[in-house]
């Protein structure tokens, strides 16, 4: 079965009260039990109370799986990306590099990307994902676009960011202030630049060069 | 008073390392069949978290007599399947390494201190110290401590046993350090405790204050019903010296200085006054003592409040504003305002601006205070609270000795007289006037302040045992321990936050010799001789003699049945049985909402809506009152302690869950950058915090989320690392409950890791 085309999900980080539900959830989810995929930390402790998990974020086009060399990370025809195939995946940590989200781990004990399949056990079969079943504070939610936007009348639904010259389509929403305009956080988003002529995997490269 | 002479050198807490290597705590992970995918459990038990007051509804995953997991409880209307961390990885305190699976007797020959015993070789003995010391020095010189998070049916029965088995004065329980401080005002100023709105109400409120309570770590679920009061445009007030979760996006956070509630809520009111932002068809008509108050508070000018308080003038008026002219609103507290020698005053004062904007008894509009434990309510109701029997009756009033003493089939003159509060009865203990004792569901050399004094009270007793399931840092100061039952592994009722009496359902059956509490509470009355009364053979028994004993009562069960509490997903007490005259019949699933206009209550007959004889609720006028210790030259920081969202109240299952500890492994101290740059002290920092009573070595974490003057230490740790060595033992006059929330500190960079650092894991 494939995952409802009516029901979404849905984040909301100004509603993160940091309690790590969904970490300890993740961790329920019969096809990973024990290992969590979500990360969630504060973003600048001394200064604020403010948390964020990172979830995936299911994109319409996943970098993860562009950049695969052994082609071992799927989307299903109902929008999930899929975690790596075990047989297929050989820990090469392309992913991990290249998600603009930074949600792909490579579990090194057993050589293998683990990532969020929205809990395909539940999900393809009519239920809600571990994590936004159990958020107490329904920062991460679960649910159609009437549901929520009866819920969350001051909020709007986002699902298409921009990282320099890619953007991206995701089947995650993220609820911003109806209000809010676009934010621009990086400069080169609203330049007008002509090609460079590099590919992306030259920047994932040109990053672990600079990282050892 | 206990203070110790300050240049007396401070008592330090054992390491305790051979007992903790035998017993932990030590920390569980998921491993083998919690882990294995695809495993199809035997059953899934519908019933509720063991852990906090919102009592969240969870299923249990049951396979070979072992709880493999959790799934969301979607049908539960309270939580709708959500949960916090603590619900979700609750299973893992079962079929635990540290359960006990025997009784134990201390042993000081061996290594760990402690010996296996046979259960009825274990019960005889704890029988047989009872009857010596009640023989040798009369029935009170035997206490019994009790918890409120057990079911009521036990709460019922520890208080039966006390009362009318053992004949002792002496019982009291750990919603002393909770709940009393709500409880007594609530009495007050209404004739009743418990919260007097279900929580559906806040969504429908136009403002929310939260008075002292950090609900997104203590009452995690909460935070969803305010923020979806927020989204239909409600204002939410904090009140608090930390900036909790909630607080960071409140529309009004007002940075209270610790201990100085009273005079903040006297402010607010002074204020309602001098804008007339008043119900005055409300005061007139549903209550007395309003003219008292608003003498009281007339001093309360905007200017002195912002001095006591420390929270800004425009603060103050600005929340006078939005409390004074709400159409509705709901008002909540916790422990924040509760835990001071002026607790109960806090608490009237938070109901006074209540009464005074007429706001309460109607959908959308009212007040509740967050209950604690499982069963804070539930546990406070029925006998265990040292002046109480059950129904909420009062334990000195001879009308309500008599009733009870005839469903318990004995003369009203048999029952003791009332007796003291948990912390007095470790005074009683120190100065030896109470010379054994019984423990259940209560780790008080954790959990109570200045516990030092306490450690040292336990190792005076002549006889000591506890009922646990793990032995906790007070079990390992009994001369007998007994393995009582994990939640999971009983059933019965608790009554949740809102008051709804709910069903705890058993999942699996108790490991090795443990038993259900409840049994061995029988055993002992059947190995004193005195087992009549004591011959139930279920909880649901208990539960119809409790029905019986609390009819007629403020708290009335006589009407809640097993049935009904799950056929309407709980049933709100009041819930009577009977139809008295003039009264409405009543209603299966008991009362939702209280003091709504025309309701008809057992004090008031009929004359209006509150539980006194002329049905109005009443003022009290709450002077101002610093708290015990305040800060001084040799100590010029305010401590204040509570908790983080990973851990439950003294740790004893928390510390022991793996995954849990990982996301707090140790108590850190909150300090603002401000303080923390005077004292040369840094992110990480090993920092030592010093009071009259004890010292505490924690690494810093340099904070702007607290208020300069105010360092904050979670209290779920044991030994060397409870803060509560350093809290002050002053008590609320009329509740009795601890000033945990306010003493005085010294606050240093210390040369280096303590002792503790290299020789204990975390959670230790």
């Amino acid at each position: 079965m494939a995952v409802s085309e009516t029901r979404e999900f849905f984040l909301d980080a100004s509603r993160c009260i940091g309690c790590q539900s969904c970490v300890q959830a993740c961790a329920e989810c019969d096809t990973h039990k024990g290992q969590s995929m979500i990360q969630l930390d504060f973003v600048d402790r001394t200064r604020s109370t403010q948390t964020l998990p990172v979830i995936c974020m299911h994109c319409d086009s996943p970098t993860c799986a562009e950049v695969c060399p052994a082609d071992a990370i799927k989307r299903t025809e109902d929008g999930i990306v899929q975690t790596a195939r075990k047989p297929r995946c050989i820990g090469c940590n392309n992913c991990v590099l290249a998600c603009p989200f930074g949600v792909p781990k490579m579990n090194t004990r057993m050589n293998l990307m683990m990532k969020c399949d929205m809990c395909y056990d539940r999900t393809s079969v009519g239920l809600k994902p571990m994590c936004a079943s159990v958020c107490p504070s329904q920062a991460l939610a679960f649910g159609t676009r009437e549901e929520i936007a009866a819920l969350r009348p001051g909020a709007r639904a986002v699902n298409t960011f921009h990282f320099g010259a890619q953007t991206i389509r995701t089947k995650v929403n993220v609820l911003v202030p109806k209000d809010a305009g676009t934010e621009i956080v990086d400069v080169t988003a609203a330049m007008y630049e002509p090609p460079l002529g590099r590919d992306l995997l030259d920047d994932v490269f040109d990053a672990r060069r600079s990282g050892e | 008073m206990t203070a110790r002479d300050a240049d007396s050198p401070l008592p330090v807490p054992a390491l305790d390392l051979e007992v903790i290597r035998q017993f932990g705590p030590f920390r569980a992970y998921a491993q083998d069949i919690r882990v294995d995918s695809g495993v199809v459990p035997d059953k899934q038990v519908k019933t509720h978290c063991c852990f906090c007051g919102q009592q969240c509804g969870i299923e249990l995953k049951v396979k070979d007599n072992t709880i493999i997991g959790i799934e969301p409880r979607y049908d539960f209307p309270f939580n709708r399947g959500m949960l916090c961390p603590k619900g979700v990885k609750r299973y893992l305190q079962q079929a635990h390494p540290d359960r006990l699976l025997s009784a134990y007797a201390k042993d000081p020959t061996l290594p760990s201190g402690f010996r296996k015993l046979e259960y009825t070789e274990a019960i005889a003995r704890v029988a047989g110290e009872i009857e010596r010391i009640q023989r040798e020095h009369g029935p009170n010189a035997f206490a019994l401590l009790s918890g409120a998070s057990l079911t009521t049916e036990k709460t019922y029965l520890m208080g039966k046993f006390a009362h009318a088995c053992l004949r002792t004065s002496n019982i009291d329980y750990n919603g002393r350090l909770c709940m009393v401080s709500a409880g007594a005002g609530n009495k007050k100023a209404f004739g009743v405790d418990r919260a007097a709105n279900p929580w559906s109400d806040i969504l429908e409120t136009d403002v929310v204050l939260v008075a002292g309570a950090n609900v997104a770590e203590c009452a995690p679920i909460t935070t969803n019903y305010i923020w979806q009061a927020r989204e239909r445009g409600a204002k939410v007030i904090v009140v608090d010296p930390r900036i909790t979760p909630l607080a960071r996006t409140a529309d009004l956070f007002l940075p209270v200085k610790p201990g100085r509630d009273t005079a903040l809520f006297n402010g607010i009111l002074q204020l309602m006054i001098a804008n007339d932002w008043l119900d005055h068809d409300f005061i007139a008509n549903h209550t007395v003592g309003f003219e008292a108050v608003a003498k009281e508070v007339s001093a309360w000018t905007p200017a002195r409040t912002a001095e006591v308080t420390g929270v800004a003038e425009r603060s103050i008026r600005r929340a006078a504003e939005l409390w004074g002219t709400a159409k509705s609103s709901f008002l909540m507290h916790a422990r924040g305002i509760e835990h001071h020698s002026h607790g109960v005053y806090n608490v009237l004062s938070t109901i006074n601006i209540v009464l005074a904007s007429g706001r309460i008894g109607r959908p959308g509009s009212g007040y509740a205070t967050i209950t604690g434990q499982a069963n804070g309510q539930g546990g406070r109701e029925h006998g265990q609270k040292c002046d109480q029997l059950p129904g909420g009756r009062d334990l000195a009033n001879p009308e309500h000795r008599a009733y009870v003493a005839e469903v318990w089939g004995m003369q009203p003159e048999e029952l003791p007289q009332p007796g003291v509060d948990a912390y007095e009865l470790m005074r009683k203990a120190h100065a030896g006037e109470i010379r054994g004792l019984l423990s259940i569901c209560f780790n008080p050399v954790v959990s109570l302040p200045d516990n030092n004094f306490v450690r040292a009270a336990l190792e005076k007793l002549e006889f000591f045992a506890v009922i646990d399931f793990f032995m906790s840092e007070t079990a390992r100061y009994a001369h007998v321990v007994l393995p009582g039952s994990l939640q999971e592994e009983d059933e019965g009722t608790v009554t949740q936050v809102e008051g709804r009496v709910i069903r705890i359902n058993k999942a699996v059956d108790c490991p090795g010799e443990a038993r259900e509490d409840w049994r061995i509470i029988q055993d002992l009355a059947r190995a004193l001789g005195r087992e009549r009364g004591f011959t139930f053979q279920s909880p649901e028994e208990i539960f119809d003699e409790l029905r019986l004993a609390s009819k007629g009562g403020v708290c009335d069960y006589s009407g809640v049945t097993y049935e009904n509490v799950d056929k309407y997903d709980g049933v709100f007490w009041p819930c009577r049985s009977d139809t008295p005259d003039g009264a409405p019949p009543p209603l299966p699933q008991g009362t939702l909402r209280l003091f709504e206009p025309g309701s008809w209550n057992p004090i008031a007959r009929g004359a209006g809506p509150f539980y006194f004889p002329d049905g109005k609720a009443r003022f009290n006028a709450t002077p101002y009152v610093g708290p015990a210790e305040d800060v001084d030259a040799e100590y010029p920081v305010i401590l204040t302690t509570g908790r983080v969202v990973s851990h439950f109240l003294s740790g004893n299952q928390t510390r022991r869950i793996g995954p849990l500890v990982d996301h707090h492994p140790e108590p850190r101290v909150e300090i603002h950058p401000r303080l923390a740059v005077r004292l040369g002290i840094v992110d990480g920092d090993w920092t030592t915090v010093r009071s009259r009573r004890g010292t505490l070595t924690v690494r810093a974490w340099v904070v702007d989320t607290i208020r300069p003057d105010t360092v904050f230490v979670p209290y779920h740790w044991g030994g060397r690392k409870s803060v509560n060595q350093l809290t002050i033992s002053a008590q609320d006059a009329i509740s009795k409950i601890p000033e945990y929330k306010v003493c005085a500190v010294h606050v240093s960079k210390a040369d280096g890791p303590p002792e503790y650092a290299a020789a204990l894991e975390p959670q230790q």
